[in-house]
């Protein structure tokens, strides 16, 4: 498909100022091109499963220092891509989806730093993903039609991502990046770098994110992508191929995880219980504003995006987990992993009716996230970066709780880290917002002195 | 500089863990991490000083003090520091503790309530003192639990927290006179308005 990267509404929120007007252009990086890039080396995933070679679609503004100091990565969401800045052309109305946060003079500098984003594989946007030519499909003699991948294209991970792009810095010649900064999954992708190349950043920006997804969260991913699934139209992902597209499906996905990005109140400050022909008409037409804006979002993002993508996007947020390098039963002294242990046990072999009150018993809880704690600790301990972590106040998909997690692990492995929790109104969208707080700290972080002697791990403190 | 926080950094010790209660824009960690090599965190509640205290490079984490400090484990620092934010919180004595839970050794710094200016306001004038140490009017002041130094000294008896040191000072920026220090020697509770405390759950550190 390789569409154009469109705005989607959680990429671009309607209502900001954000420059749309050529007017604007001059304070942005402009008229921007991205490139392809190829890599020709076989890429073992953490499915198990490897690609042979892939394409990475990448956008870069501002200049690269002689020393190659100055780079910023930036990691993007689920509906996102390389285009976080400027414009295609000079008639272009679409910024990219994050031109408030990243220009000349803006929280990531331009005329200061080199800024590079990278289409992650798995999406839509030009990288290699389910829209692209299996290379496996290609016939020799001729024979038959090459084939896209579709739903065969192997499920990714939020670490499989980060080693595309510690591969796409290697190319680069970046052999430390400056910072790495994402908002939502563009957040777990900082966090993960943080984990698994401690040489290789200086600074982790973690914006309205979270260090896994919780039951809640996945439950709404599960729903998206049965949408999806259980549309006619999505024959078994092969929809391409046989000519149809679970556009339903698609805008029904859309549609649940929209609500998830915004907050009750500014649904209600947007809509209301307004009607789109100001009485009832006893149907099941649109008739409240607020369905006819959720359609609206729905439909154009089905006309932007890949249901497969979708689905696999959904999954690399499900399976994200910082932690699975570093189980956290390990540091458990024996009595409590015995514990641990007879207590799944017993909960297998519990009446149902029981299982759900220890479930939400709060010894289970307690004792669960002193284990969470204990896992990230682990993760964290050998980071070598300095963090900023902000949430925002009503955020309710990833909420400010679950920032602090992050926080919490990181002070107490005596890490460098700053957290901001910010009062917006705008829910999990408000990354996406330029709101002048964040902004500037998000600034005054990237362009801090480096506290050197903070830098330095006293070692596990607690 | 700050006379309390000039006195602050002489109680701790090179690259120690300090936590910074109330940090406000960060210049006494800054100043501590220069001097003294000191890692560590401030906790701040106010928007522009917390992005004032991050544009200097600190590690600043945004909590109210009221909310205590559950999220911090036994003893993960050698040093917690609380300059001028005990009377402004509402359980000081449960916060002094868990203080002194988190770390081995605490430095408050307050401003003391019986100081003879706040007397003669309260005393003579019959009105709530508003001074250098206390600018604020008592309708919108965030100061809810003012105390004195023998207050203060009351209150870690009844906990056996220990006075490891004392340091009572007048507030200026000079710092006071020879003949104003050997006077507030004499009477500290009544001629010093800012003192300095350093306490401990042990004896001696």
């Amino acid at each position: 498909m390789n569409a154009r990267p469109d705005n989607t509404s959680d990429q671009l929120p309607k209502d900001t100022s954000n420059s749309t007007g050529s007017a604007d252009k001059a304070g942005s990086v402009g008229v921007v091109t991205p490139e392809k890039i190829h890599f020709a080396e076989p890429l073992t995933l953490e499915c198990n499963r490897t690609l042979q070679s892939f394409d990475l679609m990448v956008e870069t503004y501002g200049t690269l220092n002689d020393d190659k100091s100055n780079a910023i990565l930036i990691c993007h969401a689920l509906s996102g891509s390389h285009h976080a800045a400027g414009y295609y052309s000079v008639d272009d109305k679409k910024a990219g989806w994050w031109d408030n946060m990243i220009g000349p003079n803006k929280a990531i500098d331009t005329n200061q730093f080199f800024v590079v984003c990278v289409n992650n594989i798995g999406s839509c946007f030009g990288s290699t993903g389910p829209t692209t030519i299996n290379p496996d499909t290609i016939d020799q003699t001729g024979d038959s039609e090459p084939q896209v991948y579709g739903p065969d294209f192997p499920l990714i991970t939020i670490k499989d991502w980060v080693k595309t792009q510690a591969m796409l810095s290697d190319r680069l010649g970046i052999d430390v990046w400056h910072a790495i900064v994402g908002g939502s999954m563009g957040g777990m992708q900082a966090l993960q770098w943080s984990v698994d190349y401690p040489n290789r950043l200086k600074r982790c920006v973690v914006i309205a994110s979270t260090p896994k997804l919780s039951a809640q969260n996945i439950a709404f991913n599960e729903v998206a992508r049965q949408s999806i699934l259980s549309d006619p139209d999505f024959n078994d992902g092969h929809y391409i191929q046989a000519g149809t597209y679970p556009r339903r499906g698609l805008i029904l996905a859309r549609m649940v995880g929209h609500i998830t990005y915004l907050t009750e109140d500014a649904m209600k400050a947007k809509f209301g219980r307004d009607l789109k022909s100001g009485k009832f008409m006893y149907g099941y037409d649109v008739e409240f504003q607020v369905e006819s804006y959720l359609r609206y979002q729905g439909e154009r993002f089905s006309k932007n995006f890949d249901a497969n993508t979708y689905l696999l996007m959904t999954k690399a947020l499900d399976y994200f987990d910082p932690t699975r390098d570093y189980p956290s039963i390990q540091l458990l002294d024996s009595a409590a992993a015995v514990q641990l242990e007879d207590s799944i046990a017993a909960s297998i072999n519990t009446p149902k009716s029981t299982l759900e009150d220890n479930l939400v018993s709060q010894d289970d809880s307690e004792s669960g996230n002193h284990q969470e704690l204990t896992a990230l600790k682990s993760a964290f301990a050998h980071t070598k970066c300095q963090y900023l972590v902000v949430s925002f106040t009503t955020d309710w998909r990833f909420a400010p709780e679950r920032s602090q997690e992050i926080v919490n692990a990181l002070m107490a492995t005596g890490k460098p880290v700053s957290y901001i929790d910010v009062d917006a109104p705008h829910g999990h969208d408000s990354f996406l917002f330029d709101i002048p707080r964040y902004m500037g700290a998000v600034k005054g972080f990237l362009t801090a002195p480096f506290m050197t002697s903070n830098s330095i791990t006293k070692g596990e403190r607690s | 500089m700050r006379m309390d926080h000039q006195l602050a950094e002489r109680w701790i010790a090179p690259h120690s863990h300090v936590l910074d209660l109330g940090c406000g824009n960060g210049d006494l960690l800054a100043h501590l991490q220069k001097k003294r090599s000191v890692t560590g965190y401030g906790l701040e509640i106010d928007e522009d000083k917390i992005n004032d205290a991050i544009s200097k490079g600190l590690s600043i984490v945004e909590q109210d003090l009221n909310d205590g400090l559950a999220r911090f484990a036994d003893n993960s620092f050698d040093t917690v520091v609380m300059a001028r934010a005990l009377q402004a919180v509402k359980a000081p004595d449960v916060l002094l503790l868990d203080m002194l839970r988190v770390a081995r050794e605490a430095v408050i710094t307050f401003p003391n309530f019986a100081h003879w200016q706040n007397r003669i306001h309260l005393g003579f004038k019959g009105l709530m003192p508003v001074s250098e140490a206390l600018p604020y009017e008592w309708y919108d002041t965030p100061n809810i639990h003012l105390c004195t130094f023998k207050d203060f000294e009351q209150l870690c008896a009844k906990h056996d927290i220990h006075i490891l040191s004392r340091f009572a000072v007048s507030d200026s920026d000079k710092g006071p006179s020879p003949l104003m220090s050997t006077l507030i020697r004499q009477a500290p509770n009544l001629l010093a308005d800012v003192a300095i405390y350093r306490v401990s759950k042990q004896k001696s550190v």
